[in-house]
């Protein structure tokens, strides 16, 4: 990959090799799936009227550890509250992070990677992104750090220390992999300031 | 001739009483949380980086004091962005 910088009329971009992007793909991938499983199938696109009213969104936190980290409590303090909060803002929360989600991989398939195609590993993706896709690329690779995170256990600065340390050869390629978008992440803000 | 002042905290109290807490993970970079602080909240880099240290070292920061409504669209603005936050009344 080469990093992420800005151009002199505006907007930022980078160069990613093919497995790279496939690779944030199929992350994307995975996030879009588990955010539609907790708000089912029909409920993706739903009345706008009854998203507004928090109809039918649940008020108990989901099961999933990597969910519960991505649509976290609003409250501490207070069940009720907490419970309502989530009735009225998670669907919305959920849906954002959807759109994210797919304007960065649409980002990527503008930039000439073809989603179907992971046998071609020579090619480069040159993402160009405006100030909206920049905000949805922070918030998705964000997201997916989260998850990853989660994943690989990560829960205080120790635990980055003994994941860094493990043997384990799934830890050891998922480390890789948090580490590397970190690594984007870190470039993509850098070259906004 | 004098007139009474309310005390400056009293005030506070009154007119603001829920506050934004934005509360620490291994995971979100400095940077980004510094950027979110500003971009978000339009603090200066000092003062965007003052919170983040704070959340960093301290493990929360009151990142944002006013009215419920308002801090629920924070909590949820923070909630987008990844960070993880929760709304409360300043004076628990």
């Amino acid at each position: 990959m080469r990093p992420f910088k800005r151009r002199k009329r505006g907007g930022v971009y980078a160069v990613f090799e093919a497995a790279e992007a496939h690779l944030l793909v199929n992350l994307l991938g995975q996030l879009v799936e588990l955010l539609r499983d907790r708000n089912g199938e029909d409920e993706s696109a739903p009345d706008p009227l009854f998203a507004q009213l928090g109809m039918g969104g649940s008020h108990v936190p989901p099961d999933d550890p990597v969910l519960q980290r991505l649509l976290p409590d609003g409250y501490t303090d207070d069940l009720d509250a907490s419970g309502d909060f989530r009735r009225y803002t998670e669907r919305a929360l959920s849906e954002t992070k959807v759109a994210n989600a797919r304007t960065v991989i649409a980002s990527l398939v503008e930039g000439g990677l073809d989603p179907a195609d992971v046998e071609t590993n020579d090619a480069k993706v040159e993402v160009e992104l405006d100030a909206a896709a920049v905000q949805a690329w922070l918030r998705s690779l964000t997201d997916i750090r989260l998850s990853v995170a989660v994943r690989l256990g990560i829960e205080s600065d120790e635990d980055l220390v003994a994941v860094a340390d493990s043997d384990d050869e799934t830890v050891v390629v998922m480390s890789d992999i948090y580490d590397w978008l970190g690594y984007v992440q870190e470039t993509l803000v850098q070259s906004l300031s | 001739m004098e007139v009474e002042q309310p005390e400056a905290d009293e005030s506070v109290e009154l007119d603001q009483p829920w506050v934004t807490i934005v509360w620490n993970d291994p995971v979100n970079l400095m940077s980004y949380v510094t950027y979110v602080f500003r971009e978000y909240f339009g603090y200066s880099e000092a003062k965007a980086t003052e919170l983040m240290l704070q959340v960093h070292h301290d493990g929360r920061s009151v990142v944002a004091t006013g009215s419920r409504e308002e801090m629920e669209r924070h909590v949820q603005a923070m909630h987008e962005y990844g960070l993880w936050a929760t709304l409360q009344k300043a004076d628990t």
